[in-house]
């Protein structure tokens, strides 16, 4: 058996970053665009909970991508090829954020809402259900994943304070883990449960009344 | 619906579904959730409907780039080679 150097934690998504890397550092179109079919939408999703609009979400987008074809070179894949993409957004799109409005820190508002995750009023005084949710067993796939059920979820999403947004989005639209989300967004452990907890309730709660 | 014997009432377990999903419980904690979770018909359908939701969200993701945004980079990436070589 073959010993492998230490230094290196090969895995097929390595190897395959590293093959990107090699073709856009070669000036490969085809390489360059496939990522851009790849993650595009993704970044636009996610810039759109840090500015204000749609168009300004696609400028910070693009300069993204800007920042990835000059910062090439520089990626030593110590993250993901995803991650590391990921993470120039971010910060365009937090200086995009900061400059367009100049409202209190999101973060701060958000650690206050301490909104259950279901009405109140669906329990008992001993708390247990009075008005029980009902399986979705028998639901069908298809149905959750109309059109229809989808614009629920991106309005419900949407109306999501910022940072309850960005984290929902990394950790269950794009599926990120949550080590990779605590350092993009640099949140604590706890922090992140929380605003992910509220942010999953809602939108299971919007889900809820679309199907009943 | 009872409290059937874990002691957690459901409006409790309802703010502990993402510290279970998450792995965020501890050891004792979570054989509590469970044994709520094995005893309660509407607590076991939330728990399914979150991750029916998660499921969800996981596809929401498979949307395509518009032409026009696909233009712009491709153009910026022909200048950008053309800068750099
Ligand atoms: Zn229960």
């Amino acid at each position: 058996m073959r010993v492998r150097p230490l230094e290196h934690k090969p895995s097929p998504e390595a190897d395959a970053d590293a093959a990107f890397v090699e073709r856009l550092r070669a000036g490969d179109e085809a390489a360059f665009m496939e990522l851009v079919e790849r993650y595009q939408p993704a970044l636009v999703r996610l810039a759109q909970s840090f500015v204000p609009s749609r168009a300004v979400a696609e400028e910070v987008a693009q300069e993204t991508w800007l920042g990835v074809l000059n910062g090439i070179d520089r990626f030593e894949g110590r993250s993901s090829l995803k991650t590391w993409i990921f993470r120039i957004l971010v910060n365009r799109a937090k200086t995009r954020g900061e400059r367009e409005s100049r409202s209190v820190p999101f973060s701060s508002l958000e650690r206050e809402d301490g909104e259950p995750a279901v009405d109140p009023d669906r329990f008992g005084a001993d708390g247990a259900w009075s008005s029980p949710p009902r399986s979705w067993e028998g639901e069908p796939e298809a149905r959750l994943l109309a059109g229809e059920a989808r614009s629920v979820i991106d309005a419900e999403i949407a109306k999501l304070p910022p940072v309850q947004r960005q984290v929902i989005t990394l950790r269950d639209v794009e599926g990120f883990g949550a080590a990779e989300v605590r350092d993009l967004l640099d949140l604590t452990d706890g922090n992140q449960r929380v605003l992910l907890h509220r942010a999953r309730s809602r939108v299971r709660r919007a889900l809820e009344e679309y199907l009943s | 619906m009872r409290l059937v014997g874990s002691g957690i009432p459901c409006r409790q377990m309802v703010e502990l579904v993402t510290d279970y999903l998450e792995g965020a419980l501890s050891w004792r904690e979570r054989r509590r959730f469970e044994r709520h979770i094995a005893g309660c018909d509407g607590c076991r359908a939330y728990l399914e409907q979150m991750r029916r939701t998660l499921r969800v969200l996981g596809r929401l993701d498979e949307e395509t780039i518009s032409p026009e945004a696909r233009d712009a980079l491709l153009h910026a990436f022909r200048d950008w080679r053309a800068e750099a070589r």
